[in-house]
């Protein structure tokens, strides 16, 4: 190596390769990385600030917006802690329903991100099939919400509709679908040994670092450490379902394309044990002046009226205190700090993004390695601008 | 040497099985539309550009109570109202910017007179930024509807209560 020679390069805000507009600023000498510093900022929206000046349903479409790649796993995670603050019990299906919702959602943003890490590794056809097997899940959304991406299906106390009649008959005809397709990436890729040379011993931060980065998700588990919030600490009735926990050994670009591939695996699992036991019942609590009464009751009951008007018109006022509740969102450990002051808007949101946590550790993973990893190791830290800026 | 030959190895002995999958795909019939062409119809909950409905003898559903505009997380309703020659309430003007709609479906939910519905249409690109501020003509449907969503909601009405539609 010569000493003092060495030249900065601005990667992105435009790179197609880091996934939205992340800029990475690169010391390199030849073609080893020096130093690495990611600028992030270019997406913000300020989104904590604007669920914290709207009521408590109305920020509910923010968080759809901020891992648009996940949107029911943000919905949920929101109104679980808001559940929390309010101590609201949802009804037994509405728990299982969400369950299910929420590990399609998984899939839905593994599979993207599977595609999108393949591409950027030069495996065109990958994206193409993954973007495939992703449209019936996206299906779903819209059967459920009326929307494919910015759902805003999962609703403090409840969800906002029915299921749909033919839920039963989508989750099953994706629950078919799916595993063929994972049989394939992996007949792609699993074995490829340009995939493998390309990830094999790449981005590697070992469980100690990790644990030190305060990483979540794959990228945690990746490293070896069992650490999974559905696991530790259970929400929404996950203790009453059968899966495993992938692990890595090494903690390198590789073990963490086998995990996510693990995950989606381990995710049918969970949703064909909910779709097989989802009980009857209602689709929302009954908690008059918080959440919302049913639309024929609206039509016929006077007090549903009132309280419809009330709710919307004035939101909920929820009590003093703070609650942090985390949800296992497909990219890590998502939680929702909400203060509330006994007004009917939150005093403070703070959001926990997987994503932002994540991506600190990228200097980690890249410096010391060649150029060229540095888009590996993006693609294997799956973020979401979105949620990194939010 | 010895990596070198079992790298070389792989490519020979495994990657055909991938090969097998990119190959076999020649013979499957693509999934993707032939988009302006033909179209994949929405489903019956699908958010898209919103309707005003009406009841079954011409008159507006829409009573201005402004609990959409309440219940709008985007700020995009405006509304002004006024009263008809029998003294009803209803819309004098009532306004929606599309381009701060976030087709969140809240509007739809807050309605209590079932008055504004997120339709079917998704296709609607304008050259200039005044045609998104769309209005009460724009979004009135010429006719009650066939095949509405409100049908749907009094089926469920009559099963739960017993009761027939309240409309005039």
């Amino acid at each position: 190596m010569s000493a003092g020679k060495t030249v900065t390069l601005n990667m992105g805000p435009q790179h197609p390769s880091t996934h939205g507009v992340l800029r990475v600023v690169l010391e390199l000498d030849g073609e080893r990385v020096i130093k690495a510093t990611p600028v992030i900022g270019y997406l913000h929206t300020g989104i904590e600030k604007t669920m914290e000046s709207k009521l408590y349903y109305k920020a509910l479409p923010a968080t759809d917006r901020m891992d648009y790649l996940s949107p029911m796993s943000n919905n949920l995670g929101y109104c679980l802690a808001v559940e929390k603050l309010m101590d609201i019990d949802v009804p037994e299906k509405v728990k299982w329903a969400r369950v299910c919702l929420a590990e399609l959602t998984r899939i839905k943003s593994h599979l993207v991100w599977l595609g999108t890490h393949a591409l950027d590794l030069g495996a065109m056809s990958m994206l193409l099939y993954a973007f495939r097997e992703r449209e019936s899940i996206v299906d779903i959304y819209e059967a459920c919400g009326g929307q494919r991406m910015m759902t805003s299906y999962i609703r403090i106390g409840g969800l906002a509709h029915e299921l749909p009649r033919d839920f039963d008959k989508l989750v099953r005809k994706a629950l078919k679908q799916i595993p063929q397709g994972v049989k394939d990436y992996e007949d792609l890729l699993t074995a490829n040994e340009i995939f493998i040379r390309r990830t094999r011993d790449v981005a590697v931060i070992s469980a100690g670092d990790a644990i030190d980065y305060s990483l979540s998700g794959p990228m945690l588990r990746g490293s070896g450490v069992n650490y999974d919030v559905r696991k530790a600490n259970p929400y929404s009735g996950y203790e009453n379902f059968d899966f495993q926990i992938p692990l890595g050994k090494k903690g390198d670009a590789y073990d963490r394309y086998l995990i996510r591939v693990e995950e989606i695996k381990q995710s049918l699992r969970i949703i064909q044990q909910a779709i097989d036991g989802m009980p009857e019942g209602p689709y929302r609590a009954h908690i008059p002046g918080v959440v919302l009464p049913p639309k024929e009751d609206i039509l016929y009951k006077m007090e549903s009226m009132i309280f419809h008007f009330k709710i919307i018109t004035e939101g909920f006022k929820a009590p003093c205190g703070s609650v942090y509740q985390a949800v296992e969102a497909p990219k890590g450990e998502l939680g929702f700090y909400i203060a509330g002051d006994g007004t009917n808007k939150p005093n403070r949101v703070r959001v926990r993004p997987p994503s932002f946590i994540n991506l600190a550790s990228l200097p980690k993973l890249v410096e010391g390695g060649l150029f060229s990893d540095v888009v590996c190791a993006i693609g294997s830290v799956d973020i979401v601008l979105g949620e990194v800026d939010r | 040497m010895n990596e070198v030959l079992k790298a070389v190895g792989n490519i020979f002995l495994k990657m055909p099985k991938g090969f097998v999958v990119t190959f076999k795909h020649l013979f499957k019939k693509p999934i993707t539309l032939d988009y302006p062409r033909k179209k994949n119809p929405m489903t019956a909950r699908y958010r898209g550009k919103h309707y005003l409905e009406r009841y079954d003898d011409g008159t507006e559903r829409c009573v201005c109570c402004g609990l959409c505009a309440a219940a709008c997380p985007a700020d995009a309703i405006y509304m002004e109202p006024e009263e008809n020659e029998k003294g009803e309430r209803r819309a004098k003007m009532y306004e929606i910017n599309l381009l701060r709609c976030i087709f969140c479906g809240f509007c739809e939910e807050a309605c209590p007179e079932e008055a504004i519905f997120l339709g079917q249409v998704y296709e609607f690109s304008e050259d200039n930024r005044n045609s998104f501020i769309v209005g009460k003509d724009d979004m009135l449907v010429p006719h009650p509807r066939k095949d509405n969503p409100l049908k749907r909601i009094y089926r469920r009405v009559r099963r739960v209560y017993g009761v027939t539609d309240k409309s005039k």
